[in-house]
């Protein structure tokens, strides 16, 4: 479904992927970890288009995505799920949720889309009303996840999903984000977690400076070895 | 002393003027509140509008309300103009010279319009009656102009809080990122605000040139007092400019029965600038 | 740079000779016209002390029309001689500022906001000048007292004018000085440092309230005095042309269009801006009020947009690049 082929992107003077190449089929669960500063963020960012990539290839269900602004590539059926989630925060939980849904396209299936997410995530549907900015941090992740869904695509952007929360939400987190995937989409996930989401995730990508280093499935990679790097990379 | 019925008088005509200053700050402001750059011409892109329903009416004789429409489709044009050809280009410069290149279209609107239009003071004679009200007289034609104010800003509010568009105007100014990836395209979001701010314009042009005559300084006067209401009630923050115009028009009605038309002004003025010092974020100072 | 200097001396000794060069009978308004540009100059490099530093005041017209008008009316109502009158004018001037500056400057006042705080100043001082018209004369302005028509230095009124060009030229001369010394002195620094981030400079230790104060306290004294010599020579005030909105918009527009971060940037650019006015004002005689200012407002526009460093900034930063031809500097943003 999403091919990304030796892409290099950066910001400024400032390279920070080289020549990165993987994929996701539809309907897996594809992780990407490795230690603070890999470049993981750059990657999702160039895939949704908030950077456009120096060089390489972004293939999307046979589009050419590579270069495209953002508002653009969600239409193709990509949504980000950003790093901090990125929430409205003078806006309540309800209008962000209308914001996912922007797309002409997301419009015409709103109730539908609505009714989805408040069955996912009940605790949206309570505090409807409230302002995003006073939601606690699982409530805000969820309202982050939500937002995205609201768009109907086809393939989700995780950016570390469990930065910021407690051990008790980042386990629920990895639980809803199961669910998600059970719905039927397709899951790219960015984690410095690297024991939790490979018990989440059907393959995995290590990626360090800039580079992919080891790619596996991940059942195999979830031996020592791996985790060790993974974390000694940090 | 002075009889308390001129006092109540000018309370109730500080009301009615409160609505149009409020009308003429919310435009402003939404634009600061948006996209972070103070067009300090605002006020004479008002003064444009005014023109506009003056030869309207007085030149091609078009009936006034007609004018009135006329007149929110050359403010909405305008603001698109402005957006497009100053403010797009300076988006990523220092203030300094997004405040200069707003006051040098102020220059440029002020002169044009002395050039075309001469220093000629033109107004629209609107015949309507007074009304009395327990011994206190008010125009109507204030008043009308009072009630569409409302009206316009009620039709602003709605379109921001009820509509997509301007829920995602009001996501952009928080997250400009996050709104791209949602499919709203920030530039364009940009292009409807200074589009609803010039409308905004050219609704108060309507109900002002009912009400003042129009010349080319006309921006002189009610400018200054403009941005000293959007900085008040905190720059950018909609509600607090909408208390500010109300509390800065029972400054100047009430000074200006009190001890004099001008007084009444300054007075207001020096009440803003204690007021900025003793809370610089504006007096209902919501965002960082 | 020598060849450089010798052409600013060259420069220097034209302007100090114009008034003895024969200019035919076009000369009075010739020395008029410069006698102008000097007193703007001195005002717009006093405005830039403060604009360099981010400190964008829209207000400046405040600290004019408090010169101009207190010279004036301390002549017209006291007979207090310029000397002391001018003097006194300026000190008013600066406490003014201070008590605006303060609260400004303890309480963060930056950017938009300050631009706007200083532009409701300057309209409440041109506001207060048209309120008390029974000593101000309103919106007419008021005329200085003429003692005699001879030139007198007790009275500063000079039927000469060249007199006035002398004094023209040494305030200006004196405004540049001023910049300079601050220009190349500790004080710039901190102000830089201030600019770019108040908290950081505020905990290395550098007293932000007090610098901040200090350049206004400058910058108004300076623009004081240039008010109270436009007053004196104009032999006239009025709210319009010395305080207001579009006063402060000119100036700023002026050290703009020449440079605001060189010495002789707001020289060039106040010339340039009357020039203009002159030329036009000759072209177009009455018939067409208000091209000047289109054209400013226009020029404006388009210089901010595309050359903010302004005429002469650009060109002396062009310069400057082509004769220190050195790769290995680094440039300074």
């Amino acid at each position: 479904m999403l091919e990304v082929s030796q892409v290099t992107a950066g910001y400024g003077a400032f390279t920070a992927l080289w020549d990165v190449s993987l994929r996701v089929a539809s309907g897996e669960a594809v992780a990407v970890v490795g230690p603070n500063g890999a470049g993981k963020t750059t990657l999702l960012r160039a895939i949704s288009g908030l950077i456009a990539p120096r060089a390489g290839r972004i293939t999307f269900e046979g589009t050419q995505l590579a270069g495209r602004p953002a508002y653009d590539i969600v239409a193709h059926g990509i949504a980000h799920v950003p790093e901090g989630r990125r929430l409205f925060p003078l806006l309540t939980v309800a209008e962000n949720l209308k914001m996912g849904a922007f797309l002409p396209s997301a419009r015409a299936h709103f109730r539908e889309s609505l009714e989805r997410v408040h069955t996912l995530f009940p605790v949206l549907a309570e505090r409807r009303l409230q302002r995003a900015g006073s939601l606690s941090g699982g409530e805000q992740q969820m309202l982050a996840v939500g937002r995205a869904l609201m768009s109907r695509p086809k393939l989700i952007l995780f950016d570390e999903p469990s930065m910021g929360l407690a051990p008790v939400m980042v386990l629920r987190l990895f639980d809803l984000i199961g669910r998600v995937r059970e719905e039927g989409y397709t899951i790219l996930v960015v984690e410095q977690n690297v024991r939790q989401v490979l018990k989440l995730v059907d393959r995995a990508y290590l990626l360090e400076v800039g580079r992919i280093k080891v790619e596996g499935r991940a059942a195999d990679l979830a031996e020592q070895d791996f985790v060790r790097q993974a974390y000694v990379g940090l | 002393m002075i009889d308390p019925i001129f006092i109540l008088e000018a309370v109730v005509n500080g009301i009615l003027l409160g609505g149009v200053l409020a009308l003429l700050a919310l435009g402003l402001n939404l634009i600061f509140g948006v996209i972070d750059i103070v067009w300090i011409a605002y006020v004479d892109l008002v003064a444009l509008c005014m023109y506009a329903v003056y030869f309207l009416v007085a030149l091609y004789g078009w009936p006034l309300w007609l004018a009135g429409v006329g007149s929110i489709g050359v403010g909405a044009l305008l603001g698109v103009l402005v957006h497009l050809l100053i403010i797009t280009p300076i988006l990523s410069s220092p203030p300094i010279n997004q405040l200069l290149a707003t006051g040098g279209l102020l220059f440029f609107i002020q002169s044009v319009a002395t050039l075309l239009w001469s220093t000629d003071h033109r107004s629209l004679r609107v015949d309507l009656p007074t009304i009395e009200l327990g011994g206190i007289f008010i125009s109507f034609t204030r008043l009308l102009a009072f009630g569409l104010s409302i009206l316009a800003m009620t039709a602003l509010y709605l379109f921001l809080k009820r509509t997509y568009t301007g829920t995602a105007i009001r996501a952009v100014s928080q997250d400009r990122e996050a709104i791209a990836l949602m499919g709203a395209r920030p530039q364009r979001l940009y292009l409807v605000t200074s589009a609803v701010g010039g409308a905004m314009a050219g609704v108060a042009g309507a109900l002002l040139i009912i009400q003042y005559a129009v010349h080319p300084y006309f921006g002189g006067a009610f400018g200054p007092l403009t941005f000293m209401i959007c900085v008040l009630g905190g720059l950018g923050n909609m509600v607090g400019a909408f208390f500010a115009a109300f509390i800065m028009a029972q400054i100047i009605s009430v000074g200006g029965v009190m001890v004099s038309t001008e007084m009444g002004y300054v007075i207001a003025f020096v009440v803003f600038i204690v007021l900025m010092f003793v809370r610089p974020g504006g007096i209902f100072a919501k965002r960082g | 740079m020598t060849a450089l200097r010798v052409v600013g001396l060259v420069a220097l000794a034209a302007i100090v000779l114009v008034p003895f060069l024969p200019l035919g009978a076009a000369q009075e308004y010739i020395w008029h016209v410069i006698i102008q540009i000097f007193l703007w100059s001195l005002v717009g490099n006093a405005w830039s002390l403060m604009g360099r530093f981010g400190l964008v005041s829209l207000g400046h017209g405040a600290f004019l029309g408090v010169g101009a008008y207190a010279t004036v009316l301390f002549w017209n109502f006291f007979g207090m001689t310029p000397w002391l009158g001018a003097t006194l004018a300026v000190l008013l001037t600066v406490a003014f500022a201070l008590v605006v500056a303060y609260p400004c400057s303890r309480f963060q006042v930056v950017g938009h906001y300050f631009g706007l705080v200083t532009l409701a100043v300057g309209e409440v001082i041109r506001l207060l000048i048209v309120a008390e018209r029974d000593w101000t004369g309103g919106s007419l302005g008021v005329s200085l007292k003429t003692v005699s028509t001879a030139s007198d230095w007790w009275t500063l009124q000079f039927a000469d004018k060249r007199v006035f060009y002398y004094v023209g030229m040494a305030a200006w001369l004196f405004g540049l000085w001023v910049w300079w010394r601050v220009d190349r002195s500790m004080a710039r620094s901190a102000m830089e440092a201030i600019g770019e981030d108040e908290t950081a400079a505020a905990s290395v230790g550098i007293r932000v309230t007090r610098f901040k104060m200090g350049i206004t306290a400058l910058s108004a004294a300076l623009t004081a005095l240039g008010g109270a010599l436009l007053a004196l020579y104009l032999a006239y005030a009025n709210p319009d042309t010395l305080s207001g909105i579009g006063v402060s918009l000119r100036i700023v527009f002026a050290v703009v269009l020449g440079g605001m971060y060189s010495l002789l940037g707001p020289f060039v650019g106040t010339a340039l801006t009357i020039a203009l006015s002159e030329y036009l004002r000759i072209y177009f005689g009455i018939k067409l009020i208000g091209i000047a200012e289109t054209i400013y407002g226009l020029l404006l526009i388009i210089f901010i947009i595309f050359l903010p460093a302004g005429i002469y900034g650009s060109i002396a930063d062009a310069l400057r690049r082509r004769l220190t031809r050195s790769p290995a500097v680094v440039a300074r943003t």
